[in-house]
C-alpha cells in the first residue's frame, strides 16, 4: 500500500510493523513525532504495546534496556542532544547485547542550539558498539528501520542498532512510501524470540555483573566479534528484503562508478540531491560517479576497497566534524585504504552543519576541488558555504 | 507461600563484615519470594555481590548504571505489562543512586506509576568510592568530601535531604521508613509494601562498619539506637496523605543523640564542642515535637 508519509511516521510504522512491545520515549526535535504517533497507534487500537513516556532520554533507554533484557521487542527514537544524553547508556545497551532498535532523527548538536540537520549526534555516538544506518528517504527510513530488528537480533549478531533519517528533510517531509503488508513484515521477521539470557524468574542469572580485569576484554572482544559478523548477516538480511519486498539495498551504493575518475561519497539525504548532480555532470562527459554510505557501523571497510580503488579522487561529502582532525567518514576512509599500495586521493569536504542546504552550488565547490587534486595538492579538509572572512576576522586572523 | 526458610541472596559476597546491606536484601528477598526481578543500581551492593562470574543473587538480576535503577524497573514493569505476567520488581539503590544521581528518574517512575518496590538502602555516604557525602550524609558526619579541619570542625554542613517526604509527595500508594534492628516493623512494611499495587518507597536505615567508622559487631546495635534516639524515626505514608502518617514506633523514653554518636567514628570531632551535640539534640527534639502526634501503633 502506497502512503504519504514523514520520516518519523516512518520509523513509527516500522515499530508497529515490527510488532514492537514496549516504546520508552522522550520528546526532542525533529524526532517529537515518533513518539507521537506510536501514542495515536496505542490510543486507536492499531498498535498493541507498552508506551513509557519517561522523564529523560537517559531513562528512555535506560528502560529500553529493563524491557530488552526481560525479553521483548524494543523500539525507541531520539535525536541531537537527547542522543548525547543517552551516551552513557548507550555503551551498556551493547556491552550486553541487547537488540534494540532507535530511530535517529540526525541534527545538530548546541551549541549553538540548533535544530536542523547534520550527522554530528550519530557520529559523535560511533565507538558505542551500535551498529548505524543512514535513510536517503523515507521509504529507507520505514525499510531500514523494519531490517535492523531483523539484524540486530539475529543470534550472530545481538547488537543494538541505530537508524538514522535527516532532520526536517526526511523527518518532516511527507513522501511517497510503499507500506508492507503486515502479513509479510510477520513472514520476514518471524516472531520474536529473545537469543539472549532473560530475566526469567524460573532461569535466575545476573545480568550486568561487575567484570574483573580477567575476564572484561573478553566481553569486548565479543562485542567485536559481533560486529564483524553482522557485515554478512547485514548482507543476507539486505538480499532477503529484496527478495520479500523488490527494494534494493546494499551496506555502499555505487552509482555511475565504473569508469569514474571522482567519486563523491554521500550519506543519508543529501544523496538525492548529489545523484541528480552527478547525472548532469555525466551528460556533459564528466567522468563523476556517487557512493552512497548506507551503513556506517560496521564501516564496510571491504566493499569500499572494492569500488573506489580505481578513481582518482575520492570526494567525501559529510556532514560532522571532529576538531583537530576532521570529518569521521574521511578519517575512516582514509584509514581503510592505509594498506594499498595503489589508492585514491581521499579529500574531505565538510558540509550541511546545522541544516545549511547543500545545493548544485555546494556540489559544484566540492567537484572543482577534486578536479583540482587530480593533479595538485589541495587541502585534506574543506570547508564549504562557510564565510570563512568573518570567521577569521573574528578570530583576530584577518 | 513463605519463604522465610529459603536463602535468595548466598553467602560469599564481598560486602565488608558488618555491612548491614546484606541483611536488608537478604531479608526483603525472603519476603518477596522467587517470583521477583532485582534491579540494583551502582553502588556497594552491586559491585560487591557479582563479581563476574560468580553471583549472590538466586533471582533475576539486572545491574545497568548508576542513577537509573529505576528507569531500568520503569522498563521491566512494561515488559512484563506486554508479556501479560505478574513478577515483583524490586529496586535496590543507595543513597547516591536515589537521593541525589537517581532522583529524577525514581521520580519519573513514581509519577508514572509503575508497579515497583524501590527500597534505598541508606548508608548516608556514596560508600563504594571510599565515603564522599550525599544528599542523605546527615549533619555534622565527617566523609572525605565534608573533611573536618580548623576551617571546618563540624564536617557536613546540611542536614538529610527529606527523602521519603518527597517521594511521598508524589502521592506514592506506600512510603515508608525502616531499620532492620526493629525486624517486625521491617518485615511489616516490606509485606506490606509489597501487597500494594503501583510504586513503593522503602527508606531503609543501613550502617556502614566502614564509613561509620563503628565496630563490625555493633551493626545492629548501632542501627538501633539510630531509631532509640529519635534520629531516625518509622514510619509511613500512604497515598500522599501526610494528614495521616502513621509513625509506627516511638521509644517509651528517648536515649540522648549522644549514645548513637559516641560509638560512630564520624561523629567524634562533634565531641569537642557541646554545642554540637546540643543542635542535634534539639533538631531531634523539634521533629518529635511537630511530628510525634502521628504515632499511632
Ligand atoms: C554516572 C556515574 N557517576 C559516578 C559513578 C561513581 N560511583 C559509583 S558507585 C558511587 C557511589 C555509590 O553511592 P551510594 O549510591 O550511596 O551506594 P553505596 O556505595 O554507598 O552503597 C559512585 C559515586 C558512577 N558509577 N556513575
Ligand atoms: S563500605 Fe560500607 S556499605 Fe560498603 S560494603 Fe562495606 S560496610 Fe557495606
Ligand atoms: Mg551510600
Amino acid at each position: 500500500m502506497k502512503v504519504m508519509i514523514r520520516g518519523n511516521e516512518s520509523i513509527a510504522y516500522a515499530f508497529k510493523l515490527a510488532r514492537v512491545q514496549v516504546v520508552p520515549a522522550y520528546p526532542i526535535t525533529p524526532s517529537t513525532l515518533v513518539p507521537e504517533k506510536i501514542s495515536e497507534l496505542i490510543a486507536n487500537g492499531e498498535m498493541k504495546a507498552e508506551f513509557v513516556p519517561v522523564e529523560s532520554e537517559h531513562s528512555a533507554m535506560s528502560a529500553a534496556i529493563g524491557a530488552s533484557a526481560k525479553g521483548v521487542r524494543v523500539g525507541t527514537a531520539t535525536a541531537s542532544q537527547g542522543l548525547a544524553l543517552m551516551h552513557e547508556v548507550l555503551f551498556i545497551a551493547s556491552g550486553m547485547r541487547l537488540p534494540i532498535v532507535m530511530g535517529i532523527g540526525n541534527r545538530a548538536l548546541s551549541a549553538p542550539i540548533n535544530i536542523w540537520c547534520d550527522h554530528q549526534d550519530m557520529m559523535s555516538q560511533r565507538d558505542t558498539g551500535w551498529m548505524q544506518f543512514y535513510a536517503e528517504s523515507n521509504q529507507e527510513g520505514l525499510d531500514l528501520g523494519i531490517m535492523a530488528f531483523k539484524i540486530a537480533e539475529d543470534e550472530r549478531v545481538l547488537l543494538p542498532a541505530m537508524v538514522g533519517i535527516d532532520a526536517f528533510v526526511l523527518t518532516h517531509t511527507v513522501e511517497p512510501v510503499e507500506l508492507p503488508e503486515q502479513k509479510d513484515v510477520d513472514d520476514f521477521l518471524g516472531e520474536f524470540v529473545p537469543h539472549y539470557v532473560t530475566l526469567d524468574p524460573q532461569n535466575p542469572a545476573t545480568l550486568g555483573s561487575f567484570g574483573f580485569p580477567e575476564h572484561f576484554m573478553e566481553f569486548k572482544y565479543g562485542q567485536w566479534i559481533a560486529m564483524e559478523r553482522a557485515k554478512k548477516v547485514i548482507d543476507e538480511v539486505f538480499e532477503e528484503f529484496e527478495e520479500r519486498f523488490g527494494r534494493k539495498y546494499m551496506k555502499v551504493y555505487p552509482e555511475f562508478v565504473e569508469d569514474a575518475e571522482i567519486i563523491l561519497v554521500t550519506m543519508g539525504s543529501m544523496t538525492s540531491t548529489t545523484r541528480e548532480f552527478v547525472r548532469r555532470l555525466r551528460e556533459q562527459g564528466k567522468k563523476v560517479g556517487l557512493v552512497k554510505l548506507t551503513v556506517f557501523r560496521p564501516f564496510p571497510k571491504e566493499e569500499l576497497r572494492e569500488i573506489l580503488k580505481n578513481a582518482k579522487v575520492v570526494a567525501v561529502v559529510e556532514r560532522n566534524i571532529s576538531f583537530g582532525f576532521g570529518g569521521a567518514v574521511y578519517a575512516e576512509l582514509s584509514s581503510t585504504f592505509s594498506r594499498m599500495k595503489e589508492k585514491p586521493k581521499i579529500v574531505d569536504f565538510i558540509v550541511g552543519l546545522g541544516g545549511r542546504d547543500i545545493t548544485f552550488n555546494t556540489l559544484n565547490s566540492v567537484v572543482e576541488i577534486a578536479e583540482k587534486a587530480m593533479h595538485e595538492e589541495v587541502d585534506e579538509v574543506n570547508w564549504i558555504d562557510v564565510n570563512k572572512e568573518a570567521v577569521l576576522k573574528a578570530e583576530g586572523l584577518l | 507461600m513463605n519463604y522465610e526458610k529459603e536463602e535468595f541472596f548466598a553467602p560469599g559476597h564481598g560486602l565488608c563484615a558488618g555491612c548491614a546491606a546484606p541483611i536488608i536484601v537478604r531479608w526483603i528477598l525472603k519476603l518477596a519470594g522467587p517470583n521477583t526481578i532485582v534491579t540494583n543500581a551502582t553502588g556497594c551492593l552491586e559491585v560487591a555481590t557479582t563479581a563476574y562470574p560468580r553471583t549472590s543473587w538466586r533471582v533475576p538480576w539486572i545491574h545497568v548504571a548508576f542513577e537509573n535503577a529505576a528507569a531500568v524497573a520503569s522498563g521491566i514493569d512494561a515488559a512484563l505489562k506486554a508479556k501479560g505476567e505478574k513478577v515483583n520488581i524490586i529496586a535496590f539503590g543507595g543513597d547516591g543512586g536515589t537521593v541525589d544521581i537517581g532522583m529524577q528518574a525514581l521520580s519519573g517512575m513514581v509519577e508514572r506509576g509503575h508497579n515497583v518496590l524501590y527500597v534505598l538502602y541508606d548508608n548516608e555516604a556514596y560508600m563504594n568510592t571510599g565515603i564522599q557525602r550525599s544528599g542523605a550524609t546527615p549533619w555534622g558526619a565527617w566523609t572525605t568530601t565534608s573533611k573536618v579541619g580548623s576551617a571546618n570542625p563540624i564536617g557536613k554542613l546540611r542536614p538529610k535531604k527529606p527523602i521519603a517526604k518527597i517521594i511521598a509527595a508524589h502521592d506514592a500508594p506506600y512510603v515508608a521508613t525502616a531499620n532492620p534492628a526493629f525486624f517486625n516493623d521491617f518485615k511489616k512494611k516490606v509485606k506490606k509494601a509489597l501487597s500494594i499495587e503501583g510504586p513503593k518507597f522503602l527508606h531503609v536505615l543501613s550502617s556502614c562498619t566502614t564509613g561509620w567508622r563503628h565496630d563490625p559487631s555493633k551493626t545492629i546495635e548501632i542501627l538501633r539506637l539510630a531509631t532509640e534516639t529519635g534520629l531516625f524515626p518509622l514510619y509511613e505514608i500512604e497515598n500522599g496523605d501526610f494528614e495521616n502518617m502513621r509513625i509506627t514506633y516511638k521509644p517509651k523514653k528517648f536515649k540522648p543523640v549522644e549514645e548513637y554518636l559516641k560509638p560512630q567514628g564520624r561523629f567524634r570531632h562533634l565531641f569537642k564542642n557541646p554545642e554540637y551535640i546540643k543542635k542535634l539534640q534539639k533538631d531531634v527534639d523539634e521533629w518529635w515535637a511537630k511530628y510525634g502526634k502521628y504515632y499511632r501503633p
